[in-house]
């Protein structure tokens, strides 16, 4: 919705802001230019009941929904750790000038100065006779105002009330007494499930099927739009076992691609190698060799990997007198919208889209292929509401995966052991997102490909996305050069960082693990890669012990060390820690999609293998408690350095480099096998 | 074929006209409008769709409607009592253990089935007692600690 259709959407009654400049240093670079951030990009309305709301069109994954296209003004997806950072300071600044406003209005209303008023809770009094008050809500009776960012400082973070402190989760309540809803709980009257025939294989489509046998089953309907065929029934697992009668005689056609798990590394090189472009160059790469006195060479590795939100994607849409609806499962309802759109041929303002709790995104749910099925579904049946709820099967089939990827590096430090001469990363399946950490390298070149399709399965943004791999990377090669160079991990660090905040951070790591390090191999398992997304930094160190028969690693204990500037909710923000730390376990140790050409062997949780209770270690999280008001982003820093660290402690534990995530117990047994006997 | 079933469910008596190898938690969220009772998996893997059978924790995902007649079935709609929260869900929302939310019905049905018997237990023994449910957003340890709480809310105290 634009700005002006908005303001005429308000109701009267309401004192309204409407904000256009985004206090703090945030950079926003907007996927639409010239309607974000020109527009405003938040809304603060105090209804005639006194009642404060804000509408912005973020999706909260762990709390209230906010995303409604009609109600809310044009928004960015949830994502990118992107939320804090961008809304934060205007709402700040937005409370800042309400304030401002409300004690002015007031001054008038009760005949005093502003300096003898009190405001609290809604309400505003005469500080000496507090008889005579009155409240926001008979304050804006009947105006509407519009006011601009900008003139009104926000109070001191010294001042403030809630800001830094713990919080009782609004959606606690309705998460404990399963009364939250979830897209899949909306029951609306006459609703009917769609199951969507799938090809085996990814990148296949639809040719013929033999429907008579489904259409057997009393109740159901058959929708096909294209390519797309659903088997709909007002029973959600009637629906599933009729399209399994469907699938017996559908055919498909595609081409699929001869690769599989183990062959993908090098089929990702082998495409990429044409198509290699220097990314990043500084310094003379040849030169900084000749200098080096320690080289390492390492090649890095990770597999595809699935989101694997616990609540798969999930839609219900309805068509009705010419617009559609989608209740959605969604971190991007204003993306989710325009494709919708788009696959209708609808124009943007005949979309709506609802979200609804969130049950898991993590980057997935920033695309709505679910929410598009059940569009095209919707739109053959006018007036029935439509859900599209995949399965766990269809989840792990249709993600789009964290990207497998091969990062070749090769590295020296010089005879001092204090200056890195060389750094040169030849690179496929990521970009160089994040690869650049603040350590002083006398010469770094990094290559990546431009190869369109060069994945043969659908990949997507998942939870730091490039991030993770490049800091696999980087942290396990600066930790072999360490020990090949006898030097501890934090020492090298410590002669490398050129940036003050990450050198206290690191230091915060270390004194609260309590660790006093020494040249690995130790035995002692303590393993330490530092990280960042955008200007949140972490330093992470895990300790874990290593089953030599098995090849099991078990994690016994992990620590991050976050500056993410101001904490403005501290127990929100340690849940997003704990929560990325336990999440990377699985990522470093477990979790891995297996595939034969465009076929996903992932079925279910039986092969996929998430991180259960068993697997969390003792978690600690730290925050550096920087005084800084602009707040970074924290649903992806800490995700960055956790396979690095893992794969560091591992070495420590036993002198093997793990360099392949996951690490199953299987590469885990291959690289014990190459560590020379002492 | 729709066959009637009778059972209790939450402590009401129901009967439902369904086929009897139907799976319990489409009953549950389908018929009967229950929808806190989750769908993870549908292959029992995941424990999101947790309910207690006779105060055993079972997964109605995997456990056919035929197999409750006759029976008590509590789902989380069932836990509080005029207003008041069970403990264990009390223990969660104080510890915040849960993100999304989706997994928390299935870990709080499975924590209440556990710690009916065994309030006393130790950490190793939660551990255990949890591990068919799965949590992907990481809320692991404030999970284990609120069962701990709960338990000793229960009078579990060691």
């Amino acid at each position: 919705m634009r700005r002006r259709d908005f303001l005429q959407g308000v109701a009267a009654g309401t004192l309204t802001f409407f904000f256009a400049t985004p206090l703090g240093a945030a950079p926003i670079v907007p996927t639409r230019p010239g309607t974000y951030p020109e527009d405003f990009n938040a809304y603060l309305k105090i209804s005639a009941d006194g009642r404060v709301s804000c509408l912005v069109g973020k999706v909260e994954l762990v709390d209230m929904v906010l995303g409604d296209t009609d109600l809310c003004p044009w928004d960015m997806p949830t994502g990118g750790s992107l939320t804090m950072w961008h809304t934060a300071p205007v709402l700040r600044g937005a409370a800042a000038e309400a304030r401002a406003v409300l004690l002015r209005m007031a001054s008038k209303a009760l005949g005093a100065p502003v300096s003898g008023l009190t405001l609290k809770d809604g309400a505003i009094w005469v500080k000496e006779t507090p008889a005579r008050r009155t409240t926001f809500g008979e304050l804006v009776k009947g105006r509407k105002m519009e006011r601009h960012l900008g003139k009104v400082k926000p109070k001191s973070l010294s001042d403030c009330t809630l800001i830094g402190r713990r919080v009782p989760r609004k959606d606690a309540l309705a998460k404990v007494t399963g009364a939250a809803q979830y897209a899949g709980d909306l029951r609306m009257p006459g609703t009917l499930h769609a199951c969507v025939l799938r090809p085996p294989a990814q990148g296949q489509t639809l040719v013929t099927a033999d429907t008579s046998a489904a259409e057997r089953v009393p109740g159901v309907r058959i929708v096909r739009d294209g390519t797309l065929l659903a088997v709909l029934h007002a029973q959600p697992d009637t629906a599933r076992k009729a399209l399994a009668l469907a699938l017996v005689k559908g055919t498909f056609e595609g081409p699929e691609p001869d690769v599989d798990d183990v062959r993908i590394y090098q089929y990702l090189v082998d495409k990429a190698a044409p198509g290699q472009r220097v990314v990043i160059s500084r310094g003379d790469i040849a030169a900084g060799e000749k200098r080096a006195a320690t080289v390492v060479e390492g090649e890095y590795r990770n597999a595809y990997e699935s989101h694997a939100t616990l609540e798969p994607h999930t839609s219900v849409a309805k068509w009705e007198e010419g617009r559609m609806t989608v209740w959605a499962s969604t971190q991007s309802p204003f993306v989710f919208r325009d494709a919708v759109a788009e696959a209708l041929k609808l124009g943007q303002d005949k979309v709506r889209i609802i979200a609804q709790f969130v049950g898991g995104g993590f980057g997935g749910k920033l695309v709505g292929p679910g929410a598009i099925e059940a569009a095209r579904i919707a739109r053959q049946v006018p007036g029935v509401p439509i859900q599209v709820a995949w399965n766990r099967e269809e989840d792990l089939f249709l993600d789009g995966y964290r990207p497998a990827a091969v990062v070749k590096l090769r590295s020296g430090l010089d005879a001092g052991r204090g200056a890195i001469t060389f750094w040169d990363s030849t690179v496929a399946g990521v970009s160089q997102g994040e690869a650049e950490l603040c350590y002083d390298m006398q010469s770094n070149r990094y290559q990546a490909p431009t190869v369109p399709g060069l994945h043969p399965l659908k990949v997507g943004a998942w939870r730091a996305p490039n991030a993770h791999t490049n800091a696999f990377a980087r942290e396990s090669q600066l930790d072999a050069l360490a020990a090949k160079a006898g030097l501890d991990p934090v020492t090298l660090r410590r002669r490398l960082i050129t940036d003050a905040r990450l050198l206290r951070l690191l230091d915060l790591a270390v004194e609260t693990f309590g660790w006093e390090p020494a040249p690995g191999p130790t035995g002692r398992g303590i393993g330490l890669a530092c990280g960042a997304w955008r200007q949140g930094l972490v330093v992470a160190l895990a300790q874990v012990t290593v089953d030599k028969r098995t090849g099991r690693v078990k994690t016994e204990r992990f620590l991050e060390a976050v500056d993410v500037g101001l904490v403005v909710n501290p127990d929100g923000a340690r849940q997003q820690v704990e929560g990325a730390i336990t999440m990377c376990i699985g990522q470093a140790l477990s979790e891995e999609i297996h595939f034969k050409g465009g076929r996903i062997l992932d079925k279910n949780f039986d092969t996929y293998l998430l991180p259960r209770f068993s697997a969390i270690p003792r978690i600690q999280v730290v925050f550096a408690g920087t005084d800084t008001s602009v707040t970074q982003g924290i649903g992806e820093p800490p995700v960055v350095p956790v396979a690095a660290a893992l794969a560091n402690a591992v070495f420590d534990a036993t002198g093997a480099r793990v360099t392949h995530v996951p690490f199953t117990p299987e590469r885990v047994l291959a690289a014990l096998k190459l560590v020379p006997a002492s | 074929m729709n066959a009637t079933t009778s059972f209790t469910l939450n402590g009401k008596p129901v009967t439902v006209a369904s086929p009897r190898d139907r799976m319990l938690v489409w009953v549950l969220r389908d018929e009967l409008g229950l929808t806190g009772t989750k769908v993870g998996c549908e292959a029992g893997l995941c424990g999101a769709c947790t309910v207690l059978v006779d105060f055993e924790a079972v997964l109605s995902c995997s456990t056919p409607l035929g197999d409750v007649a006759g029976k008590s079935v509590l789902t989380i709609e069932g836990l509080a009592h005029d207003g008041k929260l069970n403990p264990v869900q009390e223990a969660f929302q104080d510890h915040h253990a849960f993100q999304c939310g989706y997994c928390t019905s299935g870990m709080i049905m499975a924590a209440w089935a556990f710690l009916k018997k065994k309030p006393k237990a130790t950490r190793t023994e939660i551990v255990e007692a949890m591990e068919g449910n799965i949590c992907r957003c990481g809320a692991h340890v404030r999970i284990l600690d609120a069962v701990e709480t709960a338990g000793k809310a229960m009078g579990g105290a060691r």
